[in-house]
């Protein structure tokens, strides 16, 4: 299948981008990945630059593929990251937009790359059962309710790729912070810190630069993991609940 | 062509005295320490973020050393521990079934096919029942049972339930809940987190171990970090045959970059194949994909029986349930009664290599067989429309009530077989084939987990020391944590307790200069070829030649030509490579160079070690050892020893250093899963 | 009190400000709209005389319609301040615009928002300001003012333009309310989302339909 790509090239946070065409050779069986790979061999074989991706498991684990295509982050494939789409997905002769999340709070570093390390720093502020190795007690002593493990693992399986924040035209991080908060509040080791947890990470999040929720949804539907909005409204009761508690 | 190498010196695996069962414990009695106030002026450098690296350098954190973690990702929580899929073994007994911290260590070393130190598996057996208890202290979500305790299941080559399991993502979760404990660290200021930074060179200063040279990978710039010791975390070298179920970015060239400091790579021919990938689809093939070992508990391992059945479905006149009972050879239950479909990982590879050697496989290719869950899905129906008290259901509702049940236990493994290759597994069975997956092979190590350079450690699947030759499922993450949470921070305390007087590590010292210097050479040499092949082109000619001449099965006379070719190959590589680019900038491609050209050098002392070990034991199945019925035969008396090899220079001898096993307590027997 | 104004010039806290005054402004419109009702009751605006003239002599009414004016105006405040606050946050537009990933409602929140508050300017030269604050007339004569402005067709179609934008925001805004209060549960959220549905329909209808058909009937 033969293939118009309109890929964003972009040197450094500072160079202002365009769009750029690039024609392609690709086959059904490709992942969209490997076809930009294809693209970038033919680009290294004539000498020219080739495209900057990040790119890593590819079996939509990492959470390191990022580009957004035809307006959507990781494609037009509903619960699939970028690395899973395969080729069968699109028609012989289609024009592709691939570009860079956009996203205040990730810039671009080059071409389709952005710097995600805002997530990091929002998970250091909370994101995390604050025990020391060595002093836990047995696995089995606190039973966990099935209902609730599980609630807690659809959340955990956030894999941070930024989808969310790339689908939200607030460019807003609430899907992404919900997930870890109720991975780690729903769960009674998390059950601690819950408040302060809650509280910290929502305020690290704001100071990266991250939008507010208008529950427009679109980071629901973009999220390759399937993560939930009732997420965001756990988080939003919690931080309720940590902003009035009157003890604290 | 004739393969030359020299013998060194014996080594000591440096293990404690006493009983087996008591070593470790011993070991933390009699062990030095390092006062807290002292913690805080001794540094260590971590290389890599994956359970081992991310684990040690949050408990050395939490311990109050000052450490400097490194990753060439963009943050912590990429690295590839977080694609394991099926589970993680411990000792927990939770099932009543019978199991015990013995038999999980004897399992671990009659799978490793009796090529690893009986002391390491013990004291990993011992912490696996730790990590189990940490892991769920942190957060890690794992799969419970109606009461809200703790669910397991069975994997390949034991008879207990003792894996336990966060859906198919156990990986994920594991390493989630590392790296956070990570972030606690890093927001402690403990740990100082180096993302996008890769270790190109070890700086050795009086012969041990003081800092790395490492690339800023978005600057390109070189820069220098000292320490009192070195970790590395850096995984294995599947990557060396193009094709694995490693991340892309997974390489080599940290651990490389220790054995040309004068590091021992041990056992490097012992290579995990695994049976259960998705085979092949054509030549811009970047990377294989596993369906979890998890999947053998319920999937049926089949090809045809009949040549003209073979080729119908390779046609697609037939589809694989037109075939019937009769017709079907489901060998591995037929080779193996008492394992059946789950055999260890390299008795599984074999046997399927063997039937599509064949000309049993089952696509185009001929490299494929059927992995069916057809009975398993109409046995799950049965049972759940009993449950449901409904009498004489017809077929589809069986069978959709027990695809359900299916779904529940493999869904998001079934979801990702369908998107790659666009079949629905639940009515078509899954067609899966072998790839490199896991390499056992690595650093070598002492009991400390110590290399043979004072202050280098090597950690999880970077070294060589637990699985022997073989690997059980789920076992590698328990390697992985037990190393960086529970062994490492011992062992490396027991190291620095004598370093205590010693200053910083000066980044001006000759020694830092030096290295710097001849890394920045070697980067100026790959930019300055210019020639006319690209990088991912003769990688994919490195990864053909392992795969073919040092793969599933291997011989004398094919591994000495794998020698001669990777030669070549190295010769082709050095003058013809085309690294587009600069040096100072964001350079992917460089990156990649440098890690193909490590690999080039690795895959020689890969066939070289293969070839020298003339046996078959565990993922090294030399086709000149073996049974009458086929079976892998080892040879204990000549070969019960760790391979351990100097690679001194490019194009000289690389030098074998033994290290005798001793069993104490297992006798090796022949493996049979019969 | 610093607690207080962190939490309200919070993104969440921001966002409860928008959901409680919203929800407050849903049950106001049921209000108003059983008001306007009787307008189109055949009796010469007898019924909605008395309706006016209640609401006009109860004093929690009238306290309520400053609370009123006040949730309207923190309502626009938040809203305009949030749409600042998001515009920074986004980095650019794509080339390519997603559109069945999310409702247009919710994308154009701000616009819907925009466009009915327009509309209320023009409702309140009309009505509000006129009897209320410049006293031209009594509530009784309300009602002939009515149908009297209803005469004229430009109006009628401003406000049923008016009103199909209040639709758009009604059918985002009613259940984005409780989300963002953190009601979003199995049992509870499909009834929450089907009236909100039937809500935004329903009420902007009767609203439109009042100038409508006063226009219709009432032709001179």
């Amino acid at each position: 299948m033969k293939l118009t790509l309109k890929i964003w090239r972009q040197n450094g946070a500072n160079d202002k981008g365009h769009f750029k065409s690039y024609d392609v050779v690709a086959n059904e069986e490709m992942s969209f990945l490997e076809m930009l790979d294809v693209l970038n061999e033919e680009l290294i074989n004539r000498k020219e630059e080739p495209v900057v991706f990040d790119h890593d498991c590819r079996e939509g684990i990492c959470g390191a593929c990022s580009m957004v295509i035809n307006g959507k982050p990781h494609g037009p494939l509903r619960k699939t990251t970028t690395c899973q789409l395969h080729m069968r997905h699109f028609k012989d002769g289609d024009t592709i937009h691939v570009e860079p999340y956009r996203a205040k709070a990730f810039p671009v570093i080059k071409d389709l790359m952005v710097d995600r390390t805002a997530f990091d720093r929002v998970i250091q502020t909370g994101g995390y059962i604050s025990v020391n190795t060595g002093g836990a007690q047995d696995a089995n002593n606190i039973p966990i309710a099935q209902s609730i493990a599980e609630k807690s693992m659809d959340a955990a399986a956030c894999i941070g790729c930024g989808a969310c924040v790339a689908a939200c035209p607030n460019g807003a991080a609430m899907l992404f912070v919900s997930a870890k908060l109720n991975h780690l509040n729903l769960l009674p080791q998390g059950e601690v810190e819950k408040l302060e947890r809650t509280h910290k990470m929502i305020d690290r999040m704001e100071k990266e630069g991250f939008g507010a929720c208008s529950n427009i949804g679109a980071c629901e539907v973009e999220c390759p993991k399937d993560i939930q909005l009732i997420n965001i409204a756990r988080m939003n009761r919690w931080y309720f609940s940590s902003a009035f508690a009157g003890d604290q | 062509m004739e393969i030359k190498w020299k013998i060194g010196d014996e080594l000591k695996g440096n293990v404690p005295p006493g009983p087996l069962d008591q070593k470790w414990n011993k070991y933390k009695d009699k062990q030095k320490l390092v006062a807290p106030n002292n913690k805080r002026n001794v540094e260590i450098i971590v290389i890599g973020t994956g359970l081992a690296g991310g684990g040690a350098a949050a408990a050395l954190g939490e311990l109050g050393y000052i450490v400097k973690c490194f990753t060439f990702h963009d943050s912590p929580r990429r690295a590839h521990s977080i694609a394991a899929q099926g589970g993680i073994n411990a000792a927990k007994n939770y099932q009543n079934d019978g199991d015990t911290i013995y038999r999980l260590f004897y399992d671990t070393i009659k799978g490793g096919d009796y090529r690893s130190r009986e002391s390491n598996v013990h004291r990993l057996a011992e912490a696996s029942v730790d990590i189990i208890d940490h892991c769920v202290a942190t957060g890690v979500p794992f799969a419970r049972d109606y009461g809200g305790l703790l669910e397991n299941r069975s994997f390949g080559g034991v008879q207990v339930k003792r894996t336990f399991y966060a859906r198919g993502q156990t990986g994920q979760q594991l390493l989630l809940a590392t790296y956070q404990s990570l972030n606690r660290q890093i927001a402690k200021g403990t740990v100082t987190m180096y993302n996008r930074h890769e270790m190109v060179d070890l700086v050795k200063i009086d012969g041990e171990a003081r800092g790395v040279i490492v690339r800023n990978l978005l600057t390109g710039k070189l820069e220098r970090y000292g320490a009192h010791a070195v970790v590395l975390a850096t995984g294995g070298y599947g990557n060396l045959y193009y094709l694995s179920t490693n991340a892309m970015n997974s390489n080599a060239s940290a651990a490389w970059k220790a054995v040309k400091r004068g590091a021992y790579m041990a056992n490097p021919c012992y290579v995990q194949i695994h049976p259960t990938c998705i085979p092949e689809s054509g030549e811009y093939q970047s990377k294989l994909t596993l369906m979890s070992e998890s999947l053998r508990n319920d999937g049926r391992v089949w090809v045809p029986w009949k040549e003209d059945d073979v080729q119908a479905i390779r046609n697609k006149s037939k589809q694989p349930k037109d075939i019937p009972e009769d017709r079907r050879d489901y060998f591995l239950e037929r080779m193996y009664p008492a394992f059946g479909n789950l055999v260890p990982r390299d008795v599984a590879a074999r046997a399927i290599k063997k039937v599509c050697d064949e000309g049993r496989g089952v696509n185009a290719t001929g490299r494929a067989v059927f992995l069916d869950f057809e009975d398993a899905i109409m046995r799950y129906g049965k049972s759940e429309a009993h449950q449901q008290g409904l009498s004489n259901p017809d077929k589809s509702t069986i069978r959709s009530l027990g695809e359900k049940i299916v779904e529940a236990k493999y869904g998001n493994l079934f979801e990702m077989y369908e998107k790659i290759t666009g079949v629905d597994p639940y009515h078509t069975p899954m067609m899966i084939y072998p790839a490199v997956h896991y390499t056992m092979g690595g650093l070598w190590v002492d009991y400390n987990v110590q290399t043979n350079i004072p202050g280098l450690f090597a950690i999880g699947e970077c070294n060589f020391s637990d699985h022997g030759a073989n690997r059980l499922g789920a076992s590698a993450l328990m390697q992985g944590l037990a190393d960086g949470f529970f062994v490492i921070p011992y062992t490396i305390t027991n190291y620095l307790a004598d370093k205590i007087k010693v200053p910083k590590a000066d980044i001006n010292h000759p020694a830092f200069e030096e290295a710097e210097k001849s890394t920045r050479e070697r980067f100026e040499k790959l930019l300055s070829i210019q020639g006319n092949q690209s990088i991912e082109s003769l990688h994919r000619k490195l990864g053909k030649i392992m795969w073919n001449l040092a793969g599933i099965s291997r011989t004398a006379e094919n591994l000495s030509k794998a020698v001669e070719e990777i030669r070549a190959l190295r010769k082709e590589f050095w003058e013809d490579v085309y690294v587009p680019g600069s040096m100072d900038e964001y350079n992917p491609e460089l990156e990649k160079a440098n890690r193909v050209a490590d690999f080039l050098e690795l895959g020689e002392l890969l066939a070289t070690d293969a070839f020298h070990r003339n046996e078959s034991c565990g993922g090294h199945y030399r086709e000149e050892f073996k049974t009458e019925e086929g079976e892998p035969l080892r040879m204990d008396d000549e070969f019960a020893y760790i391979a351990a090899w100097e690679w001194p220079n490019t194009n000289e001898e690389p030098i074998l250093h033994k290290e005798d096993l001793n069993f104490e307590v297992v006798k090796p027997t022949t493996r049979s899963y019969k | 009190m610093s607690w207080l104004s962190n939490f309200l010039t919070s993104a969440i806290g921001r966002k409860l400000v928008m959901s409680l005054t919203g929800l407050f402004l849903i049950v106001f419109l049921l209000i108003h709209l059983t008001g306007n009702i009787m307008i189109l009751i055949p009796d010469e605006g007898a019924s909605f005389s008395g309706f006016v003239e209640a609401m006009e002599s109860n004093p929690v009414i009238k306290v309520m319609s400053i609370v009123l004016i006040l949730g309207f105006v923190i309502h626009i405040i938040q809203g305009i301040l949030l749409y600042f606050k998001n515009r920074h946050s986004k980095g650019g537009k794509y080339a390519v615009i997603a559109k069945d990933n999310a409702t247009w409602a919710s994308k154009n929140m701000a616009l819907l928002g925009t466009i009915i508050f327009l509309f209320l300017i023009i409702h309140f030269m009309d009505f509000f300001i006129p009897m209320k604050v410049l006293k031209e007339y009594g509530h009784h004569q309300l009602y002939h003012k009515v149908i009297a402005a209803f005469q004229n067709p430009v109006y009628v179609v401003l406000y049923v333009i008016g009103m199909i934008s209040l639709g758009f925001h009604l059918a985002h805004g009613f259940q984005s309310a409780f989300q963002t209060l953190g009601v979003n549960n199995e049992k509870y959220s499909p009834f929450i989302k089907k009236l909100g549905m039937l809500y935004s329909i329903i009420v902007p209808l009767l609203f439109a339909l009042i100038p409508v058909v006063v226009f219709l009937t009432h032709q001179k």
